[in-house]
C-alpha cells in the first residue's frame, strides 16, 4: 500500500461506506513470549457502534488497543496477522503511529483530562495539529464542547482547571478533546467504568449522537450497557492452557447485538449474557 | 441493654500523642528558625547599626576602616547562582526527561547512578578541581569569547578582559557542576510520578514524543520542577568551599563575567579567622543577609507557582 493513510481515508470514506473501516484478520498479540490473544478476526463498520464484552483477562481491551497502536507504548508488546485500516495496514513498516492516533481517537477508562484548563486540554490536539490562530482554536473549543454535551455546564470557566469538574464532567470533557481532532473512529475503553449511572447515561446518549459522525468501538464489562449501546457485540472469553495455566483471550462470536443477546450461537455466548458464567 | 455501651475506644489517646509528637517536630524547625535569625541579627547589630542602610547598598569593604557594605558580596552570590541555574537547569531537565521518557529501560539505572554519584563529591573537591585545573584550563575559552562578543554593546560588558581564570563565570560554572545532580534526581522523581492515563491520553490525540512531554509529563511535573530548581539554588547561594577557592576573592561589581569578585559565604569562610569586634560582626550579617535573599527568592518562587497555578492546570 503505497497511498498514505491520509489520502486513503479521503478515497475511501466518500466513495464506498459500506466497506468495513476495521478489517482485522487473524490477529495475534504477544506480550514477550507471552501470547494474550489469539486470532481475532473481525470486521468494525462505520458509523455503528462495535462493543466488545467478555470477563476480566479475555483480551478485548489489548485488541481494542491494537486500533490505535496503543500497544506501541508497552516494551515487548507484538502484534501477529493484520489490521487494515480502510486498506491501509496499520502496522505496515511505512505506517506512523502518531498519525494513526490523529485518525483514530481513544477514550480512556479512567477520565484523564491533563493537568492544564478546559480550554487547553482541548486545544492541545488541534495545537499539536498546526491550529495557532486564536479565533480558529476558540471555535474549535465551543464546537467540541457543545458537541459533547458540556458546553453548557463549563462555558462560564473554560479557563479552569480541568481537574475541578466532575469525572462525568472529565470524560466528556476527553470525549470532546478526541473530537476536536476530527478523529475518524472513537475507541473507547470502559468509558464509563469510573462513573455513576446519571453520567454513564448521559455518556451512552452521547454516543449515539456520535454515531451519525463517527465510527465507534466500545469496550465494556456491563452486558446491559453493550446491549443498550451497540449495533454489533463480539464476544471475548479466556482459554486457560491446562498445562502451562497460560491464559489467552479468544473471540468466541460476533454478531448484530440483537441476535448476540437473544439467539446466539455459541453456548458460552449464551451462558455469558444469560449470567451463568463471568 | 445490660452493660453500657463505651464508644470511647483505645485509639484515643494513641492519636493523641502522635498528634503532639508531629506538632513538636513541626515546630522544632520553626523555633529553630526563628532562634537563628534572632541570635544573628543580634550579634551582627553593631555593624548593622554603624552602618544603615548603607550595609546592603555600598559596595565598599574596608575592614581596616571599620566600613562595612555587603553590596559587592550580593552582587556576587546574585551573579554566581544566577550562571549556575541558567546553565545547570536545562542540562538537568534534559537528562531527568531523558532518563524517564527516552532512555531504554535498561539503560536508567546506570545514567541514574553516574548522576547521583556527581551529588557525593565533597564541594572541596570540586573547589580544588576549579582552581587546579578548570579555571586554567577554561581561560583560552574565556579569551575567544571575549574576542568574540566583547565588542557588542550592552553583550559585550558581559564578556570583558579576563585576569585570572578565578572569577563570577568559573565559580558560576563550577556552582552549576555541583546543583546539576540535585536538580536532576528531584526532577527525575516528579517526572516518574506522571500517571501513564495522563500520557497516553496525549498519545492518543496524535501527539509525538515531546508533544506528549509538553502536554503531560511537563504541566505535571511544573511544581516539583521548580521546587527542584529552588533546592539546586539553595545550594548554589550557600555554598562555601568551592567559591571561596575559584571566585577570585576580590571586592568589586562588575558586569563583566570575567572579573574577579567574591560572595557572601566565601567572604565569611575567608576572613573569619582573623575577624573581631565590628568586623567579625559584620560578617555575621552576611550571613543575615544571605538568610533574608533566600527567603526572598523561595517566596518569590511561591508566589509564581501559585499564580501560574491558578491559570495553568491544578486546582
Amino acid at each position: 500500500m503505497t497511498d498514505t493513510l491520509h489520502d486513503g481515508l479521503a478515497d475511501d470514506s466518500s466513495s464506498t461506506d459500506d466497506a468495513p473501516v476495521f478489517v482485522t484478520s487473524d490477529l495475534s498479540v504477544y506480550y514477550g513470549a507471552y501470547r494474550a490473544v489469539r486470532n481475532v478476526s473481525i470486521d468494525i463498520r462505520q458509523n455503528e457502534i462495535t462493543s466488545f464484552i467478555g470477563p476480566s483477562g479475555c483480551g478485548k481491551t489489548t485488541v481494542l488497543r491494537c486500533f490505535n497502536r496503543m500497544n506501541d507504548l508497552i516494551v515487548g508488546a507484538r502484534v501477529d496477522g493484520s489490521i487494515l485500516y480502510r486498506g491501509i495496514d496499520l502496522y505496515g513498516a511505512d505506517v506512523s503511529a502518531v498519525e494513526v492516533r490523529r485518525h483514530i481517537g481513544m477514550v480512556f477508562q479512567k477520565p484523564n483530562p491533563l493537568p492544564k484548563s478546559i480550554y487547553d486540554n482541548i486545544a492541545f490536539g488541534p495545537r499539536i495539529n498546526g491550529v495557532r490562530k486564536r479565533s480558529e482554536l476558540d471555535d474549535i473549543v465551543e464546537r467540541s464542547l457543545v458537541r459533547a454535551a458540556l458546553w453548557d455546564e463549563v462555558k462560564d470557566r473554560v479557563k479552569a482547571s480541568a481537574l475541578g469538574l466532575s469525572g462525568g464532567q472529565q470524560q466528556r470533557l476527553c470525549i470532546a478533546r478526541t473530537i476536536a481532532v476530527e478523529p475518524d473512529v472513537i475507541l473507547m475503553d470502559e468509558p464509563c467504568s469510573a462513573l455513576d449511572p446519571i453520567a454513564t447515561g448521559r455518556i451512552e446518549e452521547l454516543m449515539q449522537e456520535l454515531k451519525s459522525d463517527y465510527s465507534i468501538v466500545i469496550v465494556t464489562h456491563n452486558m446491559q450497557q453493550a446491549a443498550r449501546v451497540s449495533d454489533r457485540t463480539a464476544f471475548f472469553t479466556v482459554e486457560v492452557n491446562p498445562e502451562s495455566d497460560r491464559r489467552t483471550g479468544v473471540l468466541v462470536e460476533f454478531d448484530s447485538t440483537k441476535k448476540m443477546f437473544s439467539n446466539p450461537a455459541d453456548e458460552r455466548t449464551e451462558n455469558y449474557v444469560t449470567g451463568r458464567f463471568g | 441493654m445490660d452493660a453500657p455501651l463505651d464508644f470511647r475506644g483505645k485509639a484515643g489517646i494513641a492519636d493523641r500523642l502522635f498528634g503532639f509528637a508531629a506538632l513538636a517536630a513541626g515546630t522544632i524547625v520553626l523555633v529553630a528558625l526563628g532562634t537563628i535569625a534572632f541570635t544573628t541579627t543580634r550579634r551582627a547589630w553593631p555593624a548593622l547599626d554603624a552602618m544603615g542602610f548603607d550595609f546592603i547598598t555600598s559596595t565598599r569593604w574596608a575592614p581596616n576602616d571599620e566600613v562595612f557594605g555587603a553590596g559587592a558580596f550580593v552582587y556576587g552570590t546574585l551573579v554566581t547562582s544566577t550562571i549556575a541555574l541558567v546553565l545547570a537547569v536545562p542540562v538537568s531537565i534534559g537528562i531527568a526527561l531523558f532518563t524517564t521518557q527516552v532512555a531504554p529501560p535498561r539503560w536508567r539505572k546506570p545514567i541514574v547512578y553516574v548522576v547521583d554519584l556527581l551529588a557525593v563529591i565533597p564541594s572541596v573537591v570540586f573547589g580544588l578541581w576549579g582552581i587546579l585545573v578548570f579555571s586554567k584550563q577554561v581561560l583560552p575559552v574565556y579569551e575567544l569569547l571575549h574576542g568574540w562578543f566583547g565588542g557588542i554593546p550592552v553583550i559585550g560588558a558581559l564578556f570583558g578582559e579576563t585576569g585570572s581564570g578565578r572569577n563570577f563565570m568559573t565559580a558560576g560554572i563550577v556552582l552549576a557542576v555541583m546543583i546539576t545532580p540535585i536538580i536532576t534526581s528531584l526532577s527525575r522523581e516528579v517526572m516518574d510520578t506522571c500517571p501513564t492515563t495522563d500520557r497516553e491520553g496525549a498519545y492518543a490525540l496524535g501527539a509525538t514524543r515531546w508533544e506528549m512531554i509538553r502536554g503531560a509529563v511537563l504541566p505535571h511535573s511544573r511544581n516539583g520542577l521548580v521546587g527542584a530548581v529552588m533546592l539546586g539554588l539553595g545550594r548554589a547561594m550557600g555554598e562555601t568551599i568551592a567559591v571561596a577557592l575559584v571566585i577570585g576573592s576580590t571586592v568589586g561589581v562588575s558586569a563583566n563575567l570575567f572579573a574577579a569578585g567574591d560572595a557572601l559565604p566565601a567572604r565569611i569562610a575567608n576572613e573569619w579567622g582573623e575577624a573581631e569586634g565590628n568586623w567579625r560582626a559584620a560578617l555575621v550579617g552576611l550571613a543575615v543577609a544571605l538568610f533574608v535573599i533566600t527567603i526572598i527568592v523561595n517566596l518569590a518562587a511561591t508566589a509564581v507557582v501559585q499564580r501560574t497555578g491558578e491559570r495553568g492546570g491544578r486546582r
